[in-house]
Parts: structure tokens; sequence; C-alpha cells
């Protein structure tokens, strides 16, 4: 508990968890706002509500998350951690789960948002939580950011710094994963087991327009469940990965 | 009280810290000296468990770092005094530290105080001078109350003010009865500081003892000889297996001897002397002479 309370306090105590935050509010509800103000008023769908949160907002909660790693890298506070804290697992575990717990937080906040405000633009469309899967598709964004955050973390501790850990992670999830269900036939079969189509798999809605969903297309082999189970997977072991290099190498 | 035992660091074919033992003892400063890349700071990341020896082990007050239970207790450390979030108030860098070791936020004040930072408390640590930094960095290491302290070249880049804040506060923590280590590649300064001496030149050890013995040991040791038969005396004392050098002024500069062997030597053939000194190099000398094959970056120096 008390290592929770250090990272909070190492967290809140600089600028940029702010401006992130602030940042993916803004471009996540403010997606939703430019679709549901630019549809016409009726045609909006919840699935149209989640762009902005689980596409857009997600690539800059990554990019907290790693910060939160790499800044201590860049201006050797990590060295400070460790001193105070000489078990570098429990002081990095620390950091992950608060970091984490943040951006779950954040991404109910942004799925949310969206979708109260895609019914007060748009009163006359049928934005009503039914069934089980609309809730998994604006309550899941909340998951995928926490998971979403472990595995920015991890790619942050074995990177150490700030520009290579974003460059990582951006074009890992907004064009690696894409691109690579170009590649004829097989393209699309790997994509299955790649871990931000999984997330994808899980937030999908199935059924209606196919094509307005990410990872349409995809023959996943796993239940949206197991899509998520196995983002997670991934994100974990990259984790013990992350924490087993930090363990050994010089700080 | 700080034990390295054949401490070694290699980082692939470069050996850092080469079989390095030494002991620092409480109730006064012991300085770390050596040249710039001489293993000091590598060596004290290892006494701080930050960075993994290649062999050997280095234990304070019998453990090693990453058993201590709230190290900051036990050890204080200032290695780098920019080891702070630049956007990070000095308040909340002292408070995240005192709460990962379960101390009150009393003693961020108290510490605060200590060092004269409670004006800026609430600046970014980002803005400081390097004295303030430095000053953090002390508030830092004293935030446990620790028993043992290490400061790696602490009043490197201070003025003048700041040097003899940072020496008096030093001698202070170790007249407490504390374990004060501090390197620094200044045997002027060390001189001043530390009771005690470590010296090491690429990563190995050259000489542990009080800075007094280290001193007279490196530096009376050539005598200033002027005599009108010097081409009789010259050869006579070469005999005896002194070194004899040409010196200013047509006179020789003797070293190996003591005055009175020289005196006695001239007597004893007859020779005039009109002059006899022993001659005291500069610390500076003394600290090159010793560690002077052990430089890691030579640069010739005008010749």
């Amino acid at each position: 508990m008390t290592l929770l309370a250090v990272e909070r306090i190492k967290l809140f105590s600089t600028r940029s968890p702010y401006w992130c935050t602030a940042l993916a509010l803004v471009l996540g509800v403010g997606l939703t706002a430019i679709i549901a103000g630019t549809t016409e008023n009726g045609q909006m769908s919840v699935g149209l509500t989640q762009f902005g949160s689980s596409q857009l907002a997600l690539a800059v909660v990554l990019v907290m998350s790693a910060l939160a790693v790499t800044t201590e890298y860049r201006f050797n506070t990590i060295r400070a951690t460790f001193l105070a804290v000489p078990s570098r697992t429990s002081a990095l575990v620390a950091k992950t789960a608060v970091v984490a717990f943040i951006a779950a937080v954040l991404g109910e906040i942004i799925a949310f948002g969206s979708w109260g405000l895609a019914k007060v633009m748009s009163p006359a469309s049928d934005l009503a939580i039914n069934t089980g899967a609309e809730w998994r598709h604006i309550a899941g964004v909340g998951l995928l950011y926490g998971i979403g955050a472990v595995l920015a973390i991890a790619v942050g501790i074995l990177v150490r710094q700030t520009a290579g850990a974003v460059a990582i992670l951006l074009v890992w999830n907004m064009l690696l994963e894409g691109l690579i269900g170009i590649i004829p036939k097989v393209g699309v079969k790997i994509q299955a087991w790649l871990p931000f189509q999984n997330a994808n798999n899980f937030l999908a809605l199935g059924g209606g327009n196919p094509a307005e969903q990410p990872g349409a297309g995809i023959d996943f082999k796993l239940s949206q469940w197991g899509s998520l189970a196995y983002f997670a997977g991934i994100a974990i072991a990259l984790l013990v990965v992350a924490l087993v290099v930090a363990k050994r190498r010089d700080a | 009280m700080i034990e390295a035992i054949g401490l070694t660091k290699r980082y692939g074919r470069t050996v850092a810290v080469d079989d390095l033992s030494f002991t620092v003892q409480p109730g006064r400063v012991t300085g770390f000296l050596g040249p710039n890349g001489a293993g000091k700071s590598t060596t004290m990341r290892m006494i701080l468990g930050l960075d993994r020896p290649t062999a050997g082990r280095v234990l304070i007050d019998g453990k090693p770092y990453d058993q201590l239970h709230r190290p900051l207790q036990t050890v204080g450390a200032l290695l780098d005094a920019k080891w702070v979030h630049p956007n990070r108030s000095a308040r909340a860098h002292l408070r995240w530290l005192a709460k990962s070791n379960g101390l009150p936020g009393k003693r961020v004040d108290a510490v605060l105080d200590a060092v004269g930072l409670t004006q800026v408390a609430g600046k970014k640590a980002g803005g400081f001078s390097l004295g303030m930094s430095q000053r953090l960095g002390i508030a830092a290491a004293l935030l446990g109350d620790p028993k043992v302290l290490l400061f790696d070249e602490p009043v490197n880049g201070l003025d003048p003010e700041g040097i003899l804040w940072i020496r008096t506060f030093m001698q202070n923590l170790a007249a407490e009865g504390r374990t004060v280590l501090v390197s620094s590649h200044l045997l002027s300064e060390m001189a001043l500081t530390a009771s005690e001496l470590v010296v090491i030149g690429r990563g190995k050890l050259i000489s542990q003892s009080s800075t007094a013995e280290f001193v007279d040991r490196s530096t009376g040791n050539s005598v200033l000889v002027r005599s009108p038969q010097l081409f009789k005396l010259g050869p006579l004392l070469v005999d005896k297996g002194f070194t004899v050098r040409d010196g200013a002024d047509g006179a020789l500069s003797v070293s190996g001897a003591t005055s009175d062997q020289i005196g006695d030597i001239a007597a004893a053939n007859g020779v005039v002397l009109h002059e006899l000194s022993p001659q005291r190099g500069s610390l500076e000398e003394a600290f090159m002479q010793l560690t002077g094959d052990a430089v890691e970056y030579h640069a010739e120096i005008g010749k």
C-alpha cells in the first residue's frame, strides 16, 4: 500500500499526466462529438459512439503510461526510486498498478462521456444500452485502457527512453497490426493473434454493419472475452519480461 | 561502516573496478579519491545496489544494500543532484521519498530547514541553481536520519561559499558519529575535508591511510642542493642510489633522500654546500605522481 501511495504522489506531482488526461478526454469525446454532429439525427448508434475512445484516446493513454516510466529514466528518478525501494519488482509493479487503475477509470469516463454526449446531440437516435454486447462495448473501454497501460509500461521499462517507447507503441497499435492485414491470405490469420486486434474484437458489437467496426473481417479464434484475456496475457507476459530485465541490469 | 570486499565491475572487456577492498569507519569523513574515470562513481553505485558487481561484494553495517529494511533510514546518498524531476517541487520530491520509507511528513520540513530550502520548497526543482540542487540532494540524503552517508563529488561546480558549507556539513555529520564517504578527484579539497583517504586509480586500490600520512608520504621527497662542487657531489649521490636531476639555476634536485643524508655525505667528502632545502611538492603534483600511470584519459601537459 505504501508503494502505491508513493507512485500516486509521484504521478500527480508532475504535469504530464494532467495534460495527457485532458488530451485523451478532448480527443476521445471530441471525435464522438464530430461524428454525432455530422450524422443525421436518428442515425447514431452505440457502435459509432466509441471510435474516439477505443482508437484515438487509447493512443494517448498508451503514451501517458509509457511516459510514467520513461520520464523516470530520463531524469534518473528511477535511481532515486531504487535507492528508496531496492526491490525493483515491487516498485515497478506498484507503478504499473497505479497507472493501470487511473487509465481504466479514465477509459470509463471517456466511454460513458462519449455515449452521453452522443445521446444529447442526437436525441432521436436509439442509443439505449440494452444488450450485454452494448454494455461490453462501452464499459469494456476501461478494461482496454487498463491492460493497454500495462503493456505500455512494459515497453517503457524495456526501451527506457520516451521517443523510442512512444514510436513503438503508436506504430504497433495504429499502423503495424492493421498493415499486416494487407499480406495476402496469411495476413488476416496473423491478425487474429495480434494483441490490439484482439482488444478490438473484445469490444466488437457483432451483427449490424461490420464495416463500421475496427477488426472487421478477421476470423478470430477466440471468444470476445477470450480475446480480452489474450490481450491481458500478452501485456502481463511483456511486463514480466520487463521486470526481469529491470532487475538484472544496472540502474 | 562500509566494507568492500574484492569488488569488481567489468563492462565487456573494460575493467572499471578491479578487485577493490577497503573499509569506511564511522565517526570521521573518509575521502574517496581518484582521477576522473578511476571508478569512484561505479563503486558508489555498487555500494548502493544500483549496479551489480561482476565479482565481490559490499556490505553496509554487515548487510548488502538490498537487504536493508527501509534503506533510507540506514544510508543516505547524494550521487547526482540532478536526479530530480524538473517539474516536481522540492517538497513533493522529498514527500514521495519520505513516504516510501515510512518517514513522517515532519521530516520533510525538518530537512528542508536543515539545508535552508524552506523558502523555495514549493518551487520546481528544475529551476534550481546547482547549489540549490545540491542542497536538495543533501536534504534527500538526510531524510531518514541515516548512520551512513555517501556523497559523490558534492562540491563539483559550487562557489566557495557552497564548498565551505558542504565541507562543514560533512564534518559535522561525522562528528555525530556517522560514517561519511565523500568522493573527489581533488586531493587539495580532500585534504581539507577528509581525515581518512581511500585512493584509487584505474579501478585499483592505491592506498588507504590517514590523510596526513598520505600527504607526508607523497610530498616530502625531494631536496634542492646548491653547491660550487656539484660535479663532485652529484656522482656521490648517484652512487648511493638517489635520483638526481638538474634543477633550476644549476642546482640539483635529489629525490629519495632526506636533507640530513645529503648533508652528511657532503661533509664526509668535504663538499661545500650553499643551499640544502627540502622541497614540498604540491598536493596536486603528489597526487599525479601516485596516480600518474593510473589515469584513464591522458592529456599531455605542455612540453
